[in-house]
């Protein structure tokens, strides 16, 4: 755990709401893990007070990414860096997704909604180096919510999108997408991030196919350290329901044990 | 040199600020970043007898300069805590300040019992002002009568030095902290969070998920400056400061005020190494004001 007041903003690039930002922060990289997240300051001035947690999306030697989507003011002030300007950040913090050893030669699932793409991309590539066949499944409600297709493409994966309008592959939701395919194949693991309302609807899904799945929660969050429990989410651990905390207990939980609003 | 220690009578804390309760877990979790020696103390996490559960989500929500917090005191009990957290606080050569909570005063007097029979805490600190688990009533730090009889309960069966953390929520403070001397508290602490409000218009429902929440951060200091200085006027046992410090220029108001040590709260979310920075800030500044004794400027304001 590291906290770097000067990680240089080395490059950045947007499409629409959507933004990629490139650091220079070689310790915080050498240590993170597929799955877990930086505290990030977004601005020197007090409003917004909190840092702003966001997964990693990729490491690259001693550089980290984040993608994330402008959804309220801390990000709205995140997308306005430029190259050239430096971050106050706090990681590698949290649990992260496992990275099994029995993965190797194995059909791994990776389901992103939307921004909920961020931390698979570096799950993927972590599935890749150790063996593991990612296939990606990527959704939005139309074409420009997948500005990371092309990249993944170019990855190599197998990478399957949907869109609600139809607009670019299947048309629907995503966790239909993924429904449609466990008819055809059964994978040794999924692993996903996005809407709740997708998660949710993932987690049955994986419980009907018996397989074995674990979902990146958010939350809004005070400290990331695991100090302050402001980010406490109902978990079943062990067959008792408790609020763990999603900062450090997580952010990454099997699905089964995430109790969903409304259950 | 400059002499950053501080002398509340009952305890030596070797520079003036605590890093302070609910913000800080239970003192490991900070570890990571940095030696947590440096400080002049901590209090950890409020506990009560049983483990809590804590309230529904969200239990955070910001505001410009502050953050609502409805935590509900979630916590692992007293015993979890002096079975498995405190061996690990044990070795550190800091001022370990265990903060204690009840539903009534018998959990209050039960809590701090188990503890004083513990090895390795400095001091306690009464938690009789957490706005977010009141049982249909008022915490005891609402009145002066009940903040009396708790404070004198904990007495008779405690050994280790009291702290008594007031609120902020009364019309007169200072007769909340004249009861907890009287009632035999070496120090107080003040303030805990201000009890508020966040409204989220699109769905006209509140942010948080047990409707109200305590307001802490920088949003709060004058507030708390402002009862600070009410209460160092109004009585003789040490005062700590908090609300809303954010550097070393805060806190050396709180101390201008009459306080005299600190607590550095929401902070450490903002700023994980906020406290020694805080505690090197203080530093440089004494030096550069010629000070060689933070006992100078304990409320030292001049009116």
């Amino acid at each position: 755990m590291f906290q770097d007041k000067k990680a240089g903003i080395i490059k950045t690039a947007s499409w629409g709401s959507y933004f990629l930002i490139t650091l220079f922060a070689p310790e915080i990289a050498r240590e993170s893990r597929p799955g877990q997240f930086l505290m990030i300051r977004v601005s020197d001035s007090l409003n917004p007070l909190l840092r702003r947690p966001l997964s990693i999306h990729n490491r690259s030697g001693q550089e980290v990414e984040i993608f994330f989507q402008v959804a309220g003011e801390g990000t709205k002030l995140l997308a306005q860096k430029n190259a050239g300007d430096f971050l106050d950040i706090l990681g590698p913090c949290g649990q992260g997704f496992s990275l099994k050893p029995e993965f190797k030669d194995q059909e791994i699932f990776c389901v992103g909604g939307g921004r909920g793409l961020a931390p698979l991309y570096f799950l993927a590539r972590e599935l890749q180096a150790a063996g593991a066949r990612p296939v990606i499944f990527y959704g939005g409600q139309t074409l420009s919510d997948l500005p990371l297709k092309k990249r993944l493409e170019e990855a190599g994966w197998e990478t399957h999108c949907s869109t609600d309008d139809g607009s670019s592959g299947f048309r629907g939701l995503v966790t239909r997408l993924v429904e449609k395919e466990l008819t055809r194949r059964k994978p040794y693991y999924l692993f996903a991030c996005g809407p709740e309302a997708m998660m949710a609807s993932l987690a049955k899904i994986c419980q009907t196919a018996v397989l074995p799945a674990e979902f990146s929660l958010e939350s809004i969050m005070g400290c990331g350290l695991g100090a302050c429990w402001g980010c406490a989410r109902k978990i079943k651990k062990n067959g008792e329901i408790k609020y763990l905390r999603i900062c450090q207990d997580g952010p990454v939980f099997p699905a089964e044990e995430i109790i969903w609003p409304g259950d | 040199m400059v002499d950053l220690s501080v002398d509340l009578g009952f305890l030596k804390l070797k520079n003036p600020v605590i890093a302070a309760s609910g913000t800080f877990g239970y003192g490991l979790e900070f570890q990571p970043l940095y030696d947590l020696n440096l400080l002049g103390g901590l209090v950890v996490k409020g506990l009560y007898f049983k483990p809590r559960e804590g309230n529904p989500p969200p239990r955070l929500a910001e505001t410009p300069g502050g953050l609502i917090n409805s935590i509900g005191l979630q916590g692992i009990g007293v015993e979890a805590f002096g079975r498995e957290v405190l061996p690990r606080l044990a070795g550190l050569k800091t001022a370990v300040i265990a903060n204690v909570c009840g539903e009534e005063e018998e959990e209050y007097a039960r809590v701090a019992e188990y503890l004083s029979q513990q090895a390795g805490l400095a001091a306690l600190e009464l938690n009789i002002s957490c706005p977010n688990v009141r049982k249909g009533g008022k915490c005891p730090a609402q009145d002066p009568e009940a903040t009396y009889r708790t404070v004198k309960r904990v007495q008779q069966v405690s050994s280790l030095p009291l702290i008594t953390k007031l609120s902020p929520n009364v019309t007169d403070i200072t007769a909340v902290a004249l009861a907890a001397q009287e009632a035999g508290s070496q120090a107080v602490s003040l303030v805990n969070t201000f009890l508020a409000l966040a409204i989220d218009l699109r769905t006209r429902k509140p942010k948080l998920g047990n409707v109200l929440g305590g307001l802490s951060g920088p949003a709060i200091k004058p507030l708390a400056l402002r009862m600070v200085f009410e209460v160092a006027k109004k009585i003789e046992i040490p005062v700590i400061g908090l609300g809303g410090i954010f550097n070393a220029q805060d806190a050396l108001e709180f101390m201008v005020a009459g306080a005299s040590a600190v607590q550095v709260g929401t902070a450490n979310f903002v700023n994980p190494l906020a406290c020694p920075e805080i505690i090197k800030g203080i530093e440089d500044w004494a030096k550069s004001q010629g000070i060689s004794s933070l006992s100078e400027i304990v409320g030292s304001l001049k009116v």
